[in-house]
């Protein structure tokens, strides 16, 4: 009996560190609706902060002093870069702040092992809680205690900021409608601004709160980042019971989970998520999303087919992408269709992110089905290259259809969440399942037949299915079903009224888009002769996303455009630093900054604004969508 | 001073970029890829380790009088990224062989390019045995003691334990699981009579060790095998430690000897446990000795395992191009294959039935000095004796 | 020998939200061609008694039939295939597509085309699109995005898409609201020609007594969810009942009140 009640409060102590960190990205959420992808990074910031301060402060005081200045300080921080790189990105498309934080947080991973060195840091024990107490011949640590009443403390005090102040009253207000407290006079920018602090400053003190229990390295942040996005949404984006709620549920079902099935720890929080999310499609606490009030799309030019001239482009780029083989070695040919299997991925997201406004964050499960479809065809069944890039694919299809019936369900950072749970849920099988999938270690050996091994032909067939794929998503964004597909993400209600199914629709749209991603898939392992988990791993996913973002989330070819700037400057930033991570986080803020459209977006808008400057157009032209209220 | 260093680095990287690398026609290219964004704990003393031996092998005259280059490439911890840039290194710079990498998955995809592509590949540190035995291919050579002879190692000292209850502690994926198979299997050959009363699988690098260490404790074992490494063994030692996990209980540890992995624990390392690892401090061998005063001269700093690993990757790598004579990949398996030659814990031989290197490692008992880590009562451990007999090697690898 | 049935027939629907009758006991019936007004103070239940009519929201108890058939309770998307068009109160359209592609939409929809994947959405039915946008006067608004356009404008445009599938029936819930007065006018009398020309019903709410009484045939009057009147636009003046509801407000709205929410 003492042993479950020790193991329920070493889970209840697990919980507060979660806690901390979720709560503060769910006031974040709740108000400014940013993804805020570097919150892991600000955790991981207040612990090496942390660690110095506490290393050089003596005593009681310095370390919990010091553990309470780090917070601080990243608190500031986090007020910086809310001031000067989110403030200016706030009426850029959903998720371009995503973008943002991710090149914040790419940069920030290389950063403290410059400034900290590469080794793991061990730091001091909490003073006063080094020890043990003795409960029944069980011990429990005294600073598992600590913790285990910090949590509701935290959460107290939280409660009282939000009921019992005024700044709490216009933060709760936020949350539920942020268009109201820009109405009410209320300087919105400060807000944001401080609600971020706060948000920041309480992951940095859960961070800095773990320098008792763990070491302080450079990968801390994506241990936690994932974990507390899956907390804040099962307890409902926003809120913060919700978020205390969901952390004391997956810490103690991960507690007296691993005493029967030791190795769920691997997946159980994802499973959580995907029941909660399929049986409460806003999280235990959350309300249901308020209808935005802005269509998705901020696009002012709407889209069209390309005129003849501009296929004729397409068509001559097509033709000198073509003639690479003429003068490019072996290794840009492989580069080359490393990239066009990229872009193949990017424009599947694209199609559903885009044309369907359903952000998937699981997109490479069906990359990597489509992978591992490949796989099992020629290494199981030893079928031919050609029938099995034809069938491979198919896996991704059937997961597509499985996953993306309950996904379509939801909607806004539900549905991401939901697609993410499923594509980690499926990463894991692929990791665990070793005598099928071989585990981590992959499965080797799937080279290319002879007909399209040299790298010139492999480079050719990867650039057709590329250039195919393309005009086939792009046709079907200007035929019926891509109308369709628009017009429920435009408008649900008005889809309904005119008898649009609009999930059935959203469920084609992912079938097709997940199927196109399994395409790309298989020529990837075809192109790297073998298949890892990670071909359907979070990295793969993000790598998606920020593809799309970057080229243009409001365009019909930024994805295009992303897929190919993107992945060959990974490439190439690999190959020629060690620091490439440094390097291209800044690329993207930059990029993020200054074209808050993404590159094609850009583009467009200067075309638009040269066009205009020769006649005058007419003002209506200028007029922002937010008039369509 | 060490971030400068890495952002002129970093710049002038990107500068020379477009220029490629600026090697003459006769010089000899090795090529190398590692985890160094990914692993810098790990890769950082490894990269310095196989500096000093290029350094050594030029500074001796080259390899049969031409100079050796080692062009090294990151794979950011991914499959996928380590063949492109093994493909850039053999496709576009040209280079002789592939070397290094750290992660299992990481050495098993390189390996099987270079099967694929024809290119000789010297594994250095990825531990899966299926890389020399399973997945075995003709090109490709291992240098560091695999799973199975670290588990063997352990086993040889864990049966002589009067230990009959044993729990597991290991990472969720390949190593863990495989480290743990051989461990079970070598250790109920020897001892038929113990029992395995729990095992847990915390996900690599994100253990939630306390519950981890409770369930342990609950299942009440004599003796705990630990497979996890870096930060999930510093949270396992912290709050196993706290409730007394180990109290009264005998550890047996992978690779926790090696100074990677010890001397994050600091005053917290638990004493008695029996590790594999790399005492530098106390190995009292000429061919070590040379080593560690070369290593200490150039870095200021003292070595880890992975410097001795780097450090063995290329000068093995240039004793195989300086047999063969020649760049010829099937020239190079034929002078690799068989090979004997010195390194910093004496001869070690490149198997020819399975290309697995006889580097061996240090066996010992962890204990607290002044306030860190360290091993004592250490032996060495020769690889060559901790490898299954030839009958059985054949029927784990497959034919070439 | 039996009498055909009305083209919607109303029989005793009723909602409540956590015990407050928002709709109680209301039935009607409405011919096909006729132009019927449902009015009320804020807060009569207008809104709720509309969204139940086409599915948007479900009935406590109460029967919806249109031309004898049970549609209560069926999806919206459902009573539309069965010929009954709607606006909103608060414009709902696909704001990024042109004023022509809304229109296209709809029609993609009635021909059932909406998984074609391969066909050309820009050529399909691009003349019978121009025709309804011609017909509500938006013909020279086809190609804006719409996105831009005027209040009024998205009112029309909605009422072009509710055209497209040839309704039976219309359910327009405050269609001139946020309108200009004379374009007020306008629109109803457009609403009204094309109803008597093809006979489709239309039943509205509306605030701006002018509107009402110059265009509907009847007028069904709604207060604290229950009818208190009924009847041609002269009775329904005469009724003391309704003045008295109205007392205060006037019986003739404030037209300049726009936007003001009903329920």
């Amino acid at each position: 009996m003492a042993f479950y009640v020790v193991q329920f409060l070493t889970g209840l102590a697990s919980a507060a560190s979660l806690f901390l960190v979720a709560s503060g990205l769910s006031i974040i959420f709740g108000v400014t609706r940013i993804v805020n992808f570097a919150h892991g990074a600000f955790y991981m910031i207040g612990a090496y902060i942390a660690f110095t301060l506490t290393e050089r402060l003596s005593g009681a005081f310095g370390f919990w002093g010091g553990i309470v200045l780090a917070a601080l300080a990243v608190a500031l921080i986090g007020v910086i870069v809310e001031m000067v790189l989110l403030r200016r990105i706030y009426h850029a498309p959903e998720l371009f702040q995503l973008l943002a934080t991710f090149g914040l947080t790419l940069m920030v991973e290389d950063l403290v092992v410059l400034i900290w060195g590469p080794d793991d840091l061990v730091g001091r024990r909490a003073p006063g809680f080094k020890g043990a107490i003795d409960f029944f011949g069980q011990n429990i640590p005294s600073y598992d205690l600590f913790l285990i009443v910090l949590g509701p403390v935290v959460l107290g005090i939280l409660w009282l900021l939000f009921q019992r102040t005024r700044w709490g009253v216009l933060v709760r207000a936020a949350t539920q409608d942020r268009d109201m407290v820009a109405a009410l006079g209320v300087n919105q920018k400060w807000l944001f601004t401080s609600v971020f602090a706060v948000g920041v400053f309480l992951a940095a003190l859960g961070g800095a709160l773990q320098i008792p229990r763990d070491a302080v390295h450079h990968a801390m942040d994506l241990r936690i980042i994932v974990e507390v996005f899956v907390v804040v949404v099962i307890g409902g984006l926003g809120s913060i019971v919700g978020a205390f709620v969901a952390a004391v549920l997956v810490s103690e079902l991960n507690a007296f989970g691993i005493l029967i099935f030791p190795k769920i720890s691997i997946i159980l929080v994802f499973l959580v998520m995907a029941v909660v999310l399929i049986v409460r499609p806003w999280g235990l606490f959350g309300k249901p999303e308020a209808a935005a009030r802005k269509t998705p799309g901020l696009t002012v030019n709407p889209w069209r087919p390309l005129t003849s001239n501009e296929r004729l482009m397409a068509l001559a780029a097509l033709v000198v992408a073509a003639m690479l083989p003429l003068f490019a070695g072996n290794y840009l040919l492989t580069v080359g269709s490393e990239i066009a299997i990229f872009v193949i991925f990017a424009v599947s997201l694209h199609f559903l992110m885009s044309v369907g406004g359903l952000a998937s964050f699981g997109h490479a499960a069906y990359f990597g089905l489509g992978a591992y479809g490949i796989a099992f065809l020629a290494k199981m069944a030893g079928l031919p290259m050609i029938v099995c890039l034809l069938l491979g694919p198919l896996l991704g299809c059937m997961g597509a259809a499985v996953f993306g019936f309950f996904a379509v369900q939801l909607s806004g950072v539900y549905f991401a969440m939901l697609t993410l749970a499923f594509a980690q849920i499926v990463w894991s099988i692929a990791f665990q399942w070793v005598n099928v999938t071989g585990g981590d270690n992959g499965i080797l050996g799937l080279w290319p037949s002879s007909w399209a091994a040299s790298p010139s032909r492999f480079y050719w067939l990867a650039l057709g299915v590329a250039a195919l794929v393309t005009v086939a998503l792009r046709a079907m964004v200007f035929s019926p079903f891509g109308y369709a597909l628009r017009a429920t993400r435009d408008s649900v209600l008005r889809s309904e009224a005119i008898g649009i199914d609009a999930k059935r629709i959203q469920w084609t749209a992912f079938v097709i888009a997940g199927t196109t991603a399994g395409i790309g898939g298989a020529l990837f392992a075809y192109l790297k002769g073998s298949v890892f988990p990670d071909n359907l791993g979070i990295s793969l996913s993000v790598d998606a996303l920020v593809m799309v973002l970057l080229g243009g989330v409001e365009t019909v070819s930024g994805a295009v455009i992303g897929a190919i700037v993107y992945k060959a400057l990974n490439i190439w930033l690999v190959s020629q630093t060690d620091l490439s991570k440094l390097v291209l986080g800044g690329f993207i803020m930059l990029i993020v900054v200054v074209f808050p459209k993404g590159i094609v977006g850009m583009l467009e808008m200067l075309a638009q604004r040269r066009k205009k400057a020769s006649p005058p157009g007419s003002p209506l032209l200028a007029k922002p969508i937010e008039s369509a209220e | 001073m060490r971030a400068r260093n890495y952002f002129v680095g970093a710049a002038f990287a990107l500068l020379a970029g477009g220029m490629a690398h600026s090697a003459l026609a006769q010089d000899i290219k090795i090529g190398e890829i590692n985890s160094y964004s990914l692993l810098p704990a790990f890769t950082d003393p490894y990269r310095k380790g196989w500096q000093l031996a290029v350094e050594e092998i030029n500074a001796a005259g080259g390899i049969n009088g031409k100079k050796l280059v080692v062009i090294s490439k990151d794979d950011g911890g991914k499959p996928a990224d380590a063949q492109t840039a093994a493909n850039e290194l053999v496709s576009s710079e040209g280079v002789a062989m592939l070397a290094g990498t750290f992660l299992s998955n990481i050495g098993l995809a390189v390996s099987d390019f270079a099967n694929q592509k024809k290119v000789f590949f010297l594994a250095a540190e990825p531990l899966t045995d299926a890389i020399t035995w399973s997945k075995g291919n003709k090109y490709t050579f291992r240098l560091r003691p695999s799973n199975y002879m670290q588990a063997a190692m352990l086993v040889e000292a864990a049966s002589k334990l009067p230990a009959k209850r044993w729990a597991t502690i290991a990472p969720n994926y390949e190593y863990g699981q495989s480290a743990v198979a051989v461990f079970k299997k070598l250790m109920s050959e020897k001892r038929p009579d113990i029992q395995w009363v729990d095992e847990q699988w915390p996900p690599q690098g994100k253990i939630d060790a306390g519950p981890v260490v409770q369930a342990v404790a609950a299942a009440n074992p004599e003796a705990i095998l630990n497979v996890t490494f870096g930060a999930d063994l510093v949270k396992l030692v912290r709050e196993g430690n706290t409730r007394g996990l180990f109290k009264g209980r005998e550890v047996v540890s992978f690779l926790t000897g090696e100074p990677e992995y010890l001397d994050p624990l600091k005053d917290e390392t638990p004493e008695g446990w029996i590790v594999t690892g790399y005492p530098w401090y106390s190995i009292k061998t000429p061919e070590h000795d040379t080593f560690l005063k070369a290593y200490q001269a150039k870095y200021n700093d003292y070595p880890r395992l992975g410097s001795i690993v780097g450090y063995q990757t290329i000068k093995s790598a240039a004793a195989i191009l300086a047999k063969a004579g020649s760049t010829d990949p099937e020239k190079l398996i034929a002078a690799a294959e068989g090979l004997t030659m010195p390194s910093p814990f004496g001869e070690i031989t490149f198997r020819k039935i399975d290309h697995q290197s006889t580097l061996g490692a240090f066996v010992g008992k962890t204990a607290l000095k002044d306030g860190k880590g360290v091993m004592v009562d250490s032996s060495y451990k020769k690889g060559a004796d901790y490898l299954p007999g030839d009958a059985e090697v054949e029927k784990l690898r497959p034919k070439d | 020998m039996s009498v055909a049935p009305p083209l919607l027939a109303v029989e005793g629907l009723t909602k409540s939200y956590g015990g407050i009758h928002a709709v109680r006991g209301v039935s009607f019936a409405l011919r096909a061609g006729e132009i019927l007004a449902l009015i009320g103070p804020n807060g009569a239940g207008k809104s709720t008694c509309f969204d139940m009519l086409n599915g948007q929201n479900m009935p406590d108890s109460g029967h919806v039939r249109l031309l004898g058939e049970e549609i209560t309770g069926r999806k919206p998307r459902e009573v539309w295939r069965l010929g009954v068009g709607r606006t909103f109160q608060i414009t709902a359209t696909f704001a990024t597509m042109t004023v022509r592609e809304n229109v296209q939409v709809a029609l993609i929809s009635h021909g059932r085309q909406l998984f074609n994947l391969f066909g050309s959405a820009p050529k399909f039915d691009r003349d019978e699109a121009g025709r309804l946008l011609e017909l509500v006067g938006m013909g020279g608004y086809a190609d804006r995005p719409c996105g831009e356009l005027a209040y009024g404008d998205l009112k029309r445009l909605e009422l072009a898409v509710a055209l497209a599938n040839q309704p039976r029936l219309l359910l327009m819930d405050e269609p001139t609201a946020g309108m200009a007065p004379r374009e007020r006018v306008e629109l109803m009398r457009l609403t009204a020609r094309i109803a008597r020309e093809k006979s489709i019903g239309v039943l509205f709410t509306e605030h701006d007594m002018d509107v009402v009484f110059e265009h509907a045939d009847r007028i069904l009057v709604l207060n604290r969810g229950t009818l208190i009147a009924e009847g041609s636009p002269a009775e329904v003046r005469g009724n003391p009942q309704v003045q008295a509801v109205y007392l205060g407000e006037g019986l003739v709205y404030d037209s300049r009140h726009r936007e003001g929410a009903s329920t």
